[in-house]
């Protein structure tokens, strides 16, 4: 223990009590809920970069099309397979319009005087490959928005009319719930497709009936755990009525989980519909969406491999972007990460 | 214990009667014929197949007579393939698409559990994150995707593995790595989550203060007990390995039952779609019981709850 | 008479930190004690004191990552437990010094049968064949008074209650019958009437195995029953030192003295429950004078400048108070103290 050897001087010693108790500050700042966890969120640099590149991409979904001035429908048969050609990164000597034909380097473009540059190259019809890109991205995000919408709606009301009410009405609620859910998604989806022509409305169809269902069982859980909790007794001690509770108290407590949950369901469904349309059940040509795209690059891929990749990057972008938004979202929430 | 077990089996059997039922109604108010060329024939080839088919009876009596015989595992004749029997159809590809899922799901699990140890155990380096990132890369990557690169760089360019077909043990390895991707994932993520939490625990603090080294704690102690919960994810791995199979066996030209369901699918064979379809239904629902009761098995806080002396 | 029992265990002049986001905490800020052989020592002090910390350390539980023991020694047999090698650390740990947790329900493996549990220290330290590890196991929940030995090895932890499970914490922590035993907190999760079981299970065997105890706890109720000597500690710091009856019955610390008056007493005619007033220091930025200053109502002007040294008041008992320096003035003890202070001059200690 160090102290210093000098005598102390008597008046040291006079008696002088602490008079505030300051040591009772707050140490740091209040904050709600929600600004906590967006500050968490902001700490992790994944979830920003790919928030950031999902708006890029969200954005280029909206205006790609009309920036390459192509119809992404339209065929034109003199500018089939082109590789991609982009202005101002040609003169590095990539992307410029050249592939090898047969081994031989060569340039189509050139070949047959094409003046258009098609920045993402053409499909076997001649149809220019960005602006369908885009087109199917929209479906994407269409797929995403729908997705959530669902999730929101029906499960969270789902789960909440089931966890909050209780007894009779949950016990069957839960029951229907089990029958549904131990039908496999593929399946309902699958004999969906068969009584409406596979394309956009029946997968929407199939993703209302079974969409939900993950969410509604998870808000259930948590509406059942937050129920019996003491603050919601005493709240009802103090004579809220149960719109009251259920407003105020309950559905805050649920924002964590919905976000989450609807986080996740966004790329599964995402995923769902490139993968139907990509084993020919889902959209169909000429319709445009990333798992069609990807198809019709899969059959020629070891002579325009850009036809697969480009879309494939795009989807790759999208659903490691959800990915990683969502674990960061997740991570927010935890409430034993504070620090 | 029994109850459950009985309880789950009770379910099974309702679920399975609806997606049945369901898939007779389908079939029945489906626009759309399930003769090919029915603009051929004259009316009374019409009626004779019709009779055949027993088209022509009261809805509720084919209502019935369809599920008797499914109840017998008559599935009913195939229209593509000269009528053969659907179930023989199916057994014949069940070979392939098993052994690719039991493959797949294998080397998924092993190699998850590896990752998720890995990153669970070096929290926070270099490691961890790496392996998190590896994680999501095959959560997000589309198993469809990567199978196609897969075939053209190793296969087709490097020529290092067959690029189709199935004739032995070196066609199955791309296709198998093309469908574990996911499993990874899906295991490495949840044995991470499992095993901080784990390790964690007081218990563990006590398993170090009985004087076990680091290695120790993680093998006896720790691991096991991360272990468990995740034999609940097998059953929505079962469902992922079932989709993944469709695509996977399509671009790797595997004769299974992925690669016929999407024929069938494509040229109207209502038999074969039927059939599959109460296939699948019935495989997942029984591997999804058998995951519930093999958990309530390993889970000793399962298997033997009470007797507890106060 | 203590003086002429051997020293277990000295920790001398010791300082931990954690690094935490927020900054260095310095939870321990110069902590010395020893522990003699048999003897029960309780650590008393409030959640963040550095109690649980001391513990932890003195068995290098702490986790590696962002704890550092900035100075001082743990001085075990001819080890110093601070620089000791992590191998020479886990021969001791469930060897020669043991721990039992607070919590009983969280502290057992719930998928591992608690025969295995006991017998795990068994049969790593003891070299004992599986056999003769059984035998042992079974002899020990007899010893912690458990009925029927034999079926209950088998059994998971969950078919236990409580008070059951920290018996066979308690078993599993004597197994090796280790020179130190480190309870910290053993009763404060267990009904009262199982605290009193425990209590006396831990004195009996005490005896029979000859181990010292350092019992850690906030509940000076305990504290009486078990403790042959008392340590208080309050902000990272031992602050007053005794053994029982000098701590209950002459404390010198003012902050004792909170202590002591907040116990409710059954014979108080007084109405109103005593409080502390104030919350613990911040060990971000522990002050520079002593951290009970702002809380103590018999506070000097030095006390806000320099760290109080440890005065003697006998050869046993020494109080880290100012209040003790021939030059402070000689004020009154709150009335509860003093009338406990009489008592001990009527005892003729």
């Amino acid at each position: 223990m160090k102290h210093s050897n000098d005598p102390i001087s008597k008046d040291m010693f006079e008696i002088e009590p602490a008079t505030t108790l300051d040591n009772e500050i707050i140490a740091k700042p209040q904050l709600s809920f929600a600004k906590d966890a967006w500050l968490r969120v902001r700490k992790n640099k994944a979830a920003i970069v790919s928030a950031v590149l999902l708006l890029l991409v969200i954005i280029m979904a909206f205006v790609g099309p009309s920036l390459s001035h192509f119809d992404p429908y339209q065929q034109d048969v003199t500018k089939t397979n082109l590789p991609p050609r982009i202005p101002g990164i040609e003169k590095l000597g990539i992307l410029d319009g050249s592939q090898k034909i047969g081994g031989v380097e060569q340039n189509v473009y050139e070949q047959n005087n094409i003046k258009e540059y098609y920045w993402f190259g053409t499909d076997s019809l001649g149809r220019d490959l960005f602006s369908r890109v885009w087109v199917g991205t929209r479906v994407s995000l269409y797929i995403a928005l729908l997705a959530a919408v669902i999730d929101m709606l029906i499960g969270v009301m789902y789960g909440l009319v089931s966890g909050f009410r209780g007894g009779k009405v949950d016990n069957v609620m839960q029951r229907v719930l089990e029958v549904i859910s131990g039908i496999p998604n593929l399946i309902v989806v699958i004999l969906m497709l068969l009584i409406l022509k596979p394309g956009i409305i029946s997968i929407t169809i199939a993703m209302v009936i079974t969409g939900w269902v993950g969410m509604a069982r998870v808000v259930r859980g948590q509406v059942l755990k937050l129920k019996n909790q003491e603050y919601i007794l005493a709240s009802r001690t103090l004579g809220a009525k149960n719109n009251r509770l259920l407003f105020r108290h309950l559905l805050p407590n649920l924002s964590g989980v919905i976000i989450i949950n609807t986080m996740f369901t966004i790329p599964s469904a995402i995923f769902f519909e490139a993968f139907l349309s990509f084993i020919g059940i889902g959209l169909q040509a000429p319709q445009a969406s990333l798992g069609t795209l990807i198809e019709d690059g899969y059959k020629t891929f070891q002579f325009l491999p850009h036809l697969m990749i480009i879309p494939s990057i795009v989807i790759c972008i999208i659903l490691i972007t959800t990915n990683l938004i969502g674990d960061g979202l997740r991570d927010a929430f935890d409430p034993k990460m504070r620090d | 214990m029994v109850k459950y077990v009985l309880q789950r089996i009770v379910y099974l059997i309702i679920t399975l009667f609806v997606i049945t039922s369901i898939t007779f109604f389908l079939m029945k108010f489906l626009p759309g014929t399930p003769f090919q060329n029915e603009e051929k024939l004259t009316v009374e080839q019409k009626e004779i197949l019709n009779e055949k088919y027993g088209l022509n009876k009261p809805l509720p009596v084919q209502y019935a007579n369809y599920m008797t015989s499914v109840a017998k595992f008559d599935l009913g004749n195939s229209f593509q393939f000269d009528n053969q029997p659907v179930t023989g159809l199916l057994k014949n590809r069940i070979g392939p698409s098993l052994e690719l899922g039991f493959q797949a799901m294998l080397v998924g699990t092993v190699i998850g559990i590896g990752l998720g140890l890995l990153a669970a155990m070096f929290q926070n380096t270099w490691i961890d994150y790496g392996s998190t990132f590896l994680a999501v890369l095959g959560k997000s990557i589309p198993s469809f995707v990567f199978a196609a690169l897969l075939q053209y760089y190793i296969g087709v360019k490097l020529g290092w593995l067959p690029v189709a077909a199935w004739d032995g043990f070196s066609y199955s390895i791309m296709p198998t790595i093309a469908l574990a991707i996911f499993p990874v994932a899906t295991a490495a993520r949840f044995m991470r989550t499992e095993l901080i939490d784990v390790l964690s625990s007081d218990y563990i603090t006590l398993a170090k203060a009985k004087g076990n080294s680091r290695m120790e704690v993680a093998f006896k102690h720790a691991i096991r007990n991360a272990l468990i919960p995740l034999i609940t994810v097998l059953g929505p791995m079962a469902v992922s390995l079932m989709t993944g199979s469709m695509v996977v066996e399509q671009i790797f030209a595997i004769p299974g039952i992925g690669e016929q369901f999407v024929k069938s699918i494509t040229t109207n064979d209502f038999p074969i779609i039927m059939g599959t379809t109460i296939f699948f239904a019935v495989l997942l629902t029984v591997i999804i019981l058998i995951v519930d009761i093999l958990y309530g098995i390993i889970d000793p806080r399962i298997r033997l709850a009470g007797g507890s002396k106060k | 008479m203590k003086q002429l029992k051997k020293k277990v265990l000295e920790v001398k002049d010791l300082n931990i930190s954690f690094h935490t986001f927020a900054g260095e905490v310095q939870a321990i800020r110069g902590v010395d004690f020893e522990l003699y052989e048999g003897e029960t020592l309780a650590i008393v002090g409030e959640s963040g004191s550095g109690k649980s910390v001391t513990s932890k350390s003195i068995m290098r539980l702490l986790p590696t990552n962002n704890s550092e023991v900035k100075s001082g020694e743990i001085l075990f047999g001819d080890k110093d437990i601070v620089t000791a090698s992590e191998k020479q650390m886990q021969k001791i740990r469930g060897k020669d010094i043991s721990m039992i947790f607070q919590d009983p329900m969280t502290a057992l493996n719930p998928t591992m049968t608690i025969g295995r549990q006991i017998m795990e220290p068994i049969i790593k330290h003891q070299k004992l064949g599986k056999q003769e590890a059984r035998k042992r196991a079974i002899r020990l929940l007899e010893l912690v008074g458990i009925p029927n030995p034999e079926s209950r090895l088998k059994q998971y932890p969950h078919q236990f209650s409580g008070g059951m499970r920290q018996r066979v914490v308690i078993a599993i922590a004597l197994a090796c019958e280790p020179k130190i035993l480190i309870a910290d907190e053993p009763t404060t999760a267990l009904d009262v009437t199982i605290q009193g079981q425990i209590l006396d299970l831990m004195k009996d065997l005490q005896k029979q195995i000859e181990t010292s105890i350092i019992f850690i706890t906030h509940d000076l109720g305990v504290v009486a029953n078990v403790a042959d000597r008392v340590a208080v500690m309050y902000g990272g710091k031992i602050v007053e030192v005794g053994t029982v009856d000098e701590i209950f019955y002459n404390p010198q610390h003012p902050y004792t003295w909170g202590l002591i008056s907040s116990m409710p007493s059954l014979d108080e005619k007084d109405d109103e429950l005593y409080v502390i007033p104030g919350t613990p220091p911040d060990l971000l930025n522990p002050p520079k004078g002593d951290a009970f200053a702002p809380r103590n109502p018999y506070a000097m002007k030095i006390d806000s400048e320099q760290q109080p040294p440890m005065f003697k008041v006998s050869d046993t008992h020494y109080a880290a108070t100012w209040l003790l320096h021939p030059d402070a003035p000689k004020i009154e003890p709150p009335q509860k103290i003093k009338d406990r202070m009489v008592e001990f001059e009527k005892g003729g200690n």
